[in-house]
């Protein structure tokens, strides 16, 4: 079976008007059997930008401390903020160092530029950057978040309609894969304010 | 040159001084006098090109030199160690996109090169480097600034500033002649003005050297950055010989 799908993870990120939202399942589970329902998968980088890391566990683990290990540095160094596009290129680099031997991740990267744009975009495991106008989805799940992102999304969604929508798309997408789920976790990113959300979809 | 010299050859004298940073300095000072001025919408960096001999090919000696797209660097003192670092800048410019697909921040390339310099002055086997750097560069974060790095691998900030030879007298001249209104062409114009101080004899367009940051990403000559940079950022153009004559000629 694919390495990519022995813990199981499904991550989103969506655009809306002024602000972003991105949201992650909670489950992880070694191949059928599920072993803890509050597994972190978003990690913030600073109050604008956050990421996302689907796939094996274990890199999703190593890889946050590494992040956060450059982005401290950055920010000590530079004496500035990490922006998103920024932190991308860093993030395609980190994996393409191991080209030949890569790190089972798929991360998703939201937040808002130094002039409050709203920014998405995702990586494959070995840092090619997909920058979207509107969504991106990774994880096990990433066909059906397909389906319903296409569905859901519309342009310029105010951060309660992103809610819903970010919401609905993962919770349904989920349900129809039985290695993401147990539960969400939503954080919708506005210039003013973080709203973060867990929610309790349903737990098998 | 390691293995066999793993001990420092700069060392503390008595009173507490480095004296192979002193001499560095002298070297420096007995080198051509370079000049950096900020302006409210760019920064000019100038020196003169002097040879030894009518004969040589001046075309083949590049002073003010860019190090990316958006800095550049002029020096005082000996070719061949200024060579060096602009290299290695160059090659820190170049690994600071690869990661980050941007170029580096002034206040970062600074760092980078002095860290450099400082190496010099602790490692085995190797001696200070004779050159101080003016650079002046461009990044979204600060907006224009313009740097001295010396010898020592200490660094400052300055809104005008003279290296070299005739720094002394220079700097005079500048603190008399800086506004915080100055534009580009004036700063162009004052710079011109206060090389031409330091020397005997005429200046020739053909032996000046000037770099300016500037906002007309056209002017001149540069190095091209990537397709995704800031449009409306400052980028560091060095003037051709028939647009240095035009300046020098209205300084004349």
């Amino acid at each position: 079976m694919s390495i990519m799908a022995y813990n199981g993870a499904s991550v989103v990120a969506m655009k809306g008007k002024n602000c972003v939202a991105i949201a992650s399942d909670r489950r992880f589970g070694v191949q059928a059997l599920t072993v803890s329902c509050d597994f972190q998968k978003i990690f913030k980088v600073n109050d604008r930008l956050f990421y996302g890391l689907a796939g094996l566990g274990t890199d999703v683990q190593t890889l946050s401390e590494r992040f956060r290990f450059k982005s401290n540095m950055y920010k000590l160094r530079e004496e500035r903020d990490l922006e998103p596009k920024t932190f991308a290129h860093m993030v395609s680099s980190t994996l393409y160092e191991k080209r030949f031997g890569p790190y089972f991740v798929e991360p998703v990267v939201a937040g808002l530029d130094k002039k409050g744009e709203p920014f998405v975009c995702s990586t494959d495991l070995i840092g090619c950057i997909n920058f979207a106008k509107d969504f991106v989805v990774a994880g096990t799940a990433s066909q059906n978040l397909y389906g319903m992102c296409e569905t859901v999304w519309r342009e310029d969604l105010e951060p309660e309609e992103l809610f819903e929508a970010v919401s609905q798309a993962l919770l349904n997408a989920v349900d129809r894969d039985c290695l993401s789920g147990w539960g969400a976790v939503v954080h919708i990113i506005t210039p003013e304010k973080i709203i973060t959300r867990t929610l309790k979809g349903r737990m098998d | 040159m390691g293995d066999r010299y793993s001990f420092s050859l700069t060392t503390f004298s008595p009173s507490g001084k480095l004296v192979q940073i002193e001499y560095a300095l002298n070297a420096v000072s007995q080198g051509i006098t370079s000049i950096g001025i900020k302006s409210t919408n760019g920064i000019v960096i100038a020196t003169e090109k002097k040879t030894p001999s009518v004969l040589v090919d001046d075309s083949t000696l590049e002073k003010v030199a860019p190090i990316c797209a958006t800095i550049g660097v002029v020096y005082s003192g000996m070719g061949p160690d200024a060579r060096l670092l602009i290299a290695k800048a160059r090659k820190a410019a170049q690994a600071y996109k690869r990661v980050y697909m941007e170029d580096p921040p002034v206040a970062i390339m600074v760092q980078e090169i002095a860290a450099v310099m400082q190496e010099y002055t602790q490692s085995g086997g190797v001696r200070p480097f004779g050159v101080s750097l003016l650079v002046a560069g461009w990044d979204a974060h600060r907006g224009h600034s313009l740097y001295q790095v010396d010898p020592s691998g200490t660094y400052f900030g300055w809104k005008a500033t003279a290296i070299g030879k005739n720094m002394l007298n220079a700097k005079t001249f500048l603190e008399k002649r800086y506004a915080e209104s100055l534009e580009l062409d004036d700063a162009i114009h004052t710079a011109i003005q206060t090389l031409k101080e330091g020397i005997e004899g005429q200046l020739d367009a053909s032996a000046l050297e000037i770099g300016i940051i500037t906002t007309d990403h056209a002017v001149g000559a540069g190095v091209e950055t990537h397709p995704h940079a800031d449009s409306d950022g400052m980028r560091f153009r060095k003037l051709l010989p028939h647009q240095i004559k035009d300046y020098l000629d209205n300084v004349a």
